[in-house]
């Protein structure tokens, strides 16, 4: 069963998303990967204002292709997110509430998102060209020199997404596999 | 001796850039349809159609299958009797150059790794070439993504390690990767050689197709061995947990030291892209 989720995501939303749940969702949300991480938590550091305000936001660990005349956006499903772990914390801190990605997170990753209440949500990786028709507009709304890895504002429409942790730190990784051993009898 | 222009590589790289972006080769469509029929955990097989349900979108909209159209990895086999006029290098690199742009696909390619400019056009290419017999060029185009490239590990085995020691070493790195690289994936090993040789085999390993088993029975063996192996390890596709961890495992191997047992296991995602093309 799918659990429609609109943007914003308050507290409350988060609060109801279990671990293996299957998410639907539309609204608002960000994209961003290596570099504009980098540069967001560089600004944080000095004590500046962030480009986006990613309170009770999403953002999307992706960089899209580019868009073919007549397309929105290219392929653009989630890139390995561990890569974005050194700096996930600090925007925790300043009120996001969820990251798309895929792949395992840190163990301060984890305590963070329990600590602000947050979600980890998985977009199936490698499905590019079917994760690109859920979006249904794109901004780039920062770093647009980083080509790719600009921060774009985009539109999403029923975008399919797995609970990988949430905000009580459970995790579809372990829980999963450990399902599936059952099943053979091997636990 | 026959005389190939450069402007003909150039024109084969771009046609090959977008080509094996946009379209899987089919024993991995097909494996991943065989897969899904046989996955008995049902998130798993969810999954799995769902990667054919993107696979056959990238065919019908010619688009990438994955958003991260890799390195352009270009493979060159030059026959010796083959004279090509102009500068090999930069035929391959405008070739990329034009793919990628024409192509509409993702620029992945920063000039030095630790200033990490992009260079805007995903070159220059990496260029593996071999002199082989003969007076024909083959090309093979492999765009190649880092997310699973990064779970890729190599070690140099003590001989004493032997056997066992190999398959250990595959089935942790298979294991540490988990949800990382995108699974099903498939494993390439190289086997034997040098350092950077042993990594030079598991790269040309996932050249090799799903279906074609190693030409020495023992290895042929050993592949299916781990197959089986990895594929109980319960990662599934995605790390959701399922029997379908890994499409193939393929080896390849050659003369090594008599010190040593190098071993390099190179993991590609299910979207293993290559294609080729004879000149």
């Amino acid at each position: 069963m799918e659990k429609r989720i609109e943007m914003p995501l308050t507290e409350e939303k988060v609060k109801e998303l279990r671990c293996g749940d299957s998410v639907l969702l539309s609204g608002v949300i960000y994209t961003g990967r290596d570099a504009a991480h980098k540069r967001l938590v560089e600004l944080l550091e000095k004590g500046e204002k962030l480009p986006i305000d990613v309170k009770d936001s999403v953002i999307y660990y992706v960089g899209p292709a580019p868009a073919k005349p007549g397309q929105v956006i290219g392929s653009a499903g989630p890139t390995t997110s561990y890569r974005m772990d050194a700096y996930a914390p600090a925007l925790l801190d300043e009120g996001l509430k969820g990251m798309i990605g895929k792949g395992k997170r840190s163990a301060e990753v984890v305590e963070s998102m329990k600590k602000n209440g947050a979600v980890y949500f998985g977009a199936i990786g490698g499905a590019g060209a079917l994760l690109a028709k859920c979006i249904k507009k794109v901004e780039i709304v920062a770093y647009e020199d980083l080509g790719t890895e600009a921060i774009r504002r985009i539109e999403v429409c029923d975008l399919p997404l797995s609970v990988i942790i949430d905000s009580e730190g459970n995790n579809l990784y372990e829980q999963g596999r450990k399902e599936y051993l059952k099943t053979l009898g091997e636990i | 001796m026959r005389e190939i222009k450069a402007e003909q590589i150039t024109k084969t790289v771009r046609d090959l850039c977008i080509e094996a972006n946009c379209h899987l080769p089919a024993d991995i469509k097909d494996r991943i349809a065989l897969c899904s029929t046989e996955e008995p955990f049902p998130i798993a097989q969810n999954i799995l159609d769902k990667i054919i349900e993107n696979f056959n979108i990238a065919d019908n909209d010619i688009v990438p299958v994955c958003q991260d159209t890799g390195l352009a990895l270009v493979f060159l086999e030059i026959g010796q009797d083959v004279h090509i006029s102009g500068d090999l290098a930069e035929a391959v690199n405008e070739g990329v150059r034009q793919g990628y742009t024409e192509g509409y696909l993702r620029k992945s390619c920063v000039k030095d790794p630790l200033d990490r400019v992009n260079t805007g056009d995903n070159t220059p290419a990496m260029i593996y070439t071999d002199l082989v017999p003969g007076e024909k060029v083959k090309i093979t185009v492999a765009p190649k993504g880092f997310g699973s490239e990064n779970m890729s590990q190599i070690k140099m085995l003590k001989p004493s390690d032997g056997l066992e020691g190999v398959k250990d070493f595959i089935i942790k790195v298979v294991e540490e990767a988990g949800p990382n690289p995108c699974p099903p994936i498939v494993v390439g090993v190289g086997l034997g050689g040098t350092f950077d040789k042993a990594a030079y085999l598991a790269k040309k390993a996932l050249m090799r197709s799903v279906d074609e088993r190693h030409a020495n029975p023992f290895y042929a063996d050993l592949e299916e061995e781990l197959l089986e192996k990895i594929n109980g390890l319960g990662i599934g596709p995605q790390g959701f947990g399922g029997k379908t961890t890994a499409l193939a495992v393929n080896i390849e191997t050659m003369a090594t030291h008599i010190a040593g047992l190098p071993c390099a296991v190179n993991i590609n995602c299910h979207v293993t892209r290559h294609k080729t093309v004879v000149l």
